[in-house]
């Protein structure tokens, strides 16, 4: 019997997998994990275990129910998961949490047809749904009791307390992380930029889009009359930037593609925070931007070399 | 300026210091009368027939063919047909090898202008020995010959493993001076560079040096970037001119050769002699003692893994050439011809991929081609059957050197997809 493989070239591949990508996120969003844990208590972890859990299930069976290969090997369920527990506050019903991963999972990604399909970032939907649909749950309204009794002092989030022009946290507190009663994974502007920095050093992103998101949002505080050093390290802008905005699948693919997405995500956050209704629009943008992303990607297609028009 | 893109691969040079070693002649040699790009020749000996070494086999009157010429003494035992690895049927010449050598009578070529260059070429049986297999002799014949201002000598040898152009380089650097020289003479071209990677610093010194007092022949140490050797990107980094679609190098005053083939082209003006033998390279993940082997064309890679002493059981896939642009072969018995410059093989380690997933639409293998082409947009406009789109991404420039294909995280077969791509495009 003949054993020789016959293929067409390339006959080699580089290490790089799906898995090995999304692995790395998930460590990159280990020391903002760690953040909240120290900040909120352990109950993160719960809220985390819950919400990947049910990520991957509601993969599982989805792949299950649509007869289709299954790809939860592939940990970006995982991601989506992390990404959900570390978009709401701690003291979030544990029912309403997994109410987003399936807006998430099912409605966003697996409807869709899987990975590399969705139009949407999941977790921003998810974050985003849960926002209009449970506005009391995900803002300001009261943290279980345990909680009440461990700490008393929670406060509003920053950026409300900015918008009410009563900050008292100084830009130290505010980049090493304040408690609040906003989303868990956005408090500590640290540990995100630790996660954010590991991820470009191992080339799973490039600094593109979070330096222009955040760029965009600096400089525009500072034309509007804001204080841009609060702005940026406050809210989701972060965490949106550097694990949100960056997904693959639902951003433009070349580098100006890219610019062009990162800067109108600033642009509309800036909007929303300092003239919309509510006082984060980090999420919104980044979903508005990604709806727009299939029309950047036609208008920024590279010219090949040589190529004649 | 602008810089092109590419990939950045372990090099494998394992056999650098492997000097040329002569392989035994084997018992019989199958000559295929198709290797170079272009239309296969038609025989002119007989079965039963006996030849010399350097004896005209077969030849074509077609414009784009090349002549081919027996490497061994013996006598002509068979004439049949083979799958050719484009899929076609074409002839091959089975010579079994005499005992006592004889060679034909040859003597030294004049050359002295474009139309005797030319036909030194075509006579040499020259065809772009680094791979592609172009006929050398077409190359050389460009009419507006006066616009042609600059000599591109590949060197750059970017695939991993193979070092047989390096030992060319090491072993004869002033047969590839001369060459220069020759091609220079003859068609008027004042500038020659001889482009080499930046990892191979002895070949660099060693020309540099032979080089030096040579009016226009410069050496450009080029960053170890695959697919550096590739055409247009050697020329591009070389002279900074770049090839538009449509056009070939000599449109832009550029005609690129390959160290090996200009080297073989002098010495067959030095000797009269045609090319009947290739350096190869012998290596793989598996193999233990990594070799330059010289062998007579038309011999089969059986022949010479057993005489390597290589176990051909552990192989699951045996390569022609580099692993980002070479052919696997699906039997041992395949001949080794002009445009080969390197067995290897890889066990089942290397041999099977993994499961092919879904786009995650990283871009990776948008960063990695050298064309700026968008490989991901190809497949899915190709998946499609969308012909217009596929012209408007211009899959046509795809230079198919593997680079998407070898960064995508999801194993996508994407530059196959180009070349399906193409193929579609033609039938259309």
């Amino acid at each position: 019997m003949n054993r020789l493989i016959v293929s067409p070239s390339p006959h080699t591949r580089s290490g790089a997998t799906t898995q090995k990508i999304m692995l790395d996120v998930i460590i990159a969003l280990c020391p903002a994990l760690i953040a909240a844990v120290i900040l909120f208590g352990t109950r993160v972890l719960l809220l985390a275990a819950v919400c990947v859990g049910s990520c991957v299930l509601l993969e599982y069976l989805c792949r299950l129910l649509m007869k289709r290969d299954q790809t939860i090997d592939d940990l970006s369920a995982v991601v989506t998961g992390l990404l959900i527990a570390l978009n709401v506050p701690a003291g979030l019903p544990l029912w309403v949490a997994v109410f987003g991963c399936f807006i998430a999972i099912v409605v966003t990604k697996q409807l869709f047809g899987g990975i590399g399909q969705n139009f949407a970032n999941p977790a921003i939907t998810a974050r985003v749904i849960l926002l209009a649909s449970f506005s009391g749950y995900m803002t300001t309204r009261t943290v279980p009791q345990n909680y009440m009794a461990v700490d008393a002092i929670v406060s509003a989030t920053p950026l409300v307390k900015l918008a009410n022009g009563a900050s008292t946290s100084t830009y130290l507190q505010m980049f090493l992380g304040v408690k609040s009663t906003c989303a868990i994974g956005e408090v500590s502007a640290l540990a995100l930029l630790l996660g954010g920095i590991y991820l470009v050093a191992r080339k799973v992103i490039k600094p593109t889009v979070p330096l222009v998101f955040i760029g965009t949002v600096f400089v525009l505080s500072a034309v509007l009359g804001q204080d841009p050093l609060a702005q940026i390290l406050s809210g989701g802008l972060m965490l949106g930037a550097i694990f949100m905005a960056t997904d693959y699948v639902t951003t433009p693919a070349t580098e100006k593609g890219k610019i062009i997405f990162a800067v109108g995500c600033g642009l509309i956050t800036v909007l929303i925070r300092f003239y919309g209704g509510y006082p984060e629009g980090v999420s919104f943008a980044i979903l508005l931007m990604n709806i727009l992303s299939p029309q950047i990607d036609k208008m920024t297609m590279k010219k090949p070399l040589g190529g004649k028009a | 300026m602008l810089k092109l893109n590419g990939v950045k691969l372990s090099h494998y040079k394992n056999s650098k210091d492997a000097q040329t070693v002569d392989i035994p002649l084997p018992p019989t040699v199958t000559i295929p009368l198709l290797q170079h790009m272009g239309v296969g020749c038609e025989p002119v000996v007989a079965v039963g027939d006996t030849v010399k070494a350097g004896q005209l086999i077969g030849d074509s009157e077609a414009a784009f063919s090349v002549p081919v010429h027996s490497s061994v003494a013996g006598t002509v035992t068979a004439i049949g047909k083979y799958v050719a690895s484009s899929g076609k049927i074409e002839t091959q010449i089975t010579i079994e090898v005499a005992p006592e050598q004889e060679t034909i009578e040859c003597a030294p070529v004049e050359v002295t202008d474009q139309a005797s260059l030319v036909a030194a070429a075509r006579a040499a049986g020259l065809a772009g020995l680094g791979g592609a297999g172009f006929p050398t002799h077409i190359k050389l014949a460009y009419k507006d010959i006066d616009k042609v201002d600059t000599l591109v000598i590949n060197g750059a040898e970017c695939e991993p493993y193979i070092t047989s152009d390096y030992r060319e380089m090491l072993e004869s650097p002033d047969d590839i001076i001369a060459g220069i020289e020759l091609v220079q003479k003859c068609l008027g071209i004042a500038n020659a560079y001889i482009g080499i990677e930046d990892n191979k610093p002895d070949a660099i010194k060693l020309l540099t040096e032979k080089a030096s007092g040579k009016a226009g022949i410069k050496v450009s140490s080029l960053p170890s970037l695959y697919p550096q050797g590739a055409e247009k990107v050697l020329i591009y980094n070389c002279t900074g001119r770049i090839i538009e679609e449509g056009e070939i190098p000599a449109d832009k005053g550029v005609i690129v050769m390959n160290i090996t083939t200009v080297a073989s082209l002098c010495r067959y003006v030095k000797t009269g002699m045609p090319l009947t033998h290739k350096r190869i390279t012998i290596d793989g993940n598996y193999v233990k003692k990594p070799m330059n082997v010289r062998v007579p064309i038309g011999t089969a890679i059986s022949y010479v893994l057993d005489w390597a002493g290589i176990h051909e059981e552990l192989a699951r896939k045996v390569l022609m050439g580099g692993p980002m642009m070479g052919m696997a072969v699906y039997d041992l018995n395949t001949p080794v011809i002009k445009n080969n410059n390197a067995i290897l093989l890889f066990d089942e380690q290397k041999a099977v991929f993994p499961r092919t997933t879904a786009c995650i639409r990283c871009g990776r293998c948008i960063d990695a081609c050298p064309m700026n082409l968008m490989p991901t947009a190809l497949e899915h406009a190709y998946d499609q059957g969308d012909v217009e789109r596929l012209k408007a991404l211009k899959v046509n420039l795809c230079i198919n050197c593997g680079c998407c294909t070898y960064v995508c995280p999801a194993k996508r077969h994407l530059a196959q997809k180009n070349t399906l791509a193409k193929g579609l495009l033609r039938k259309k």
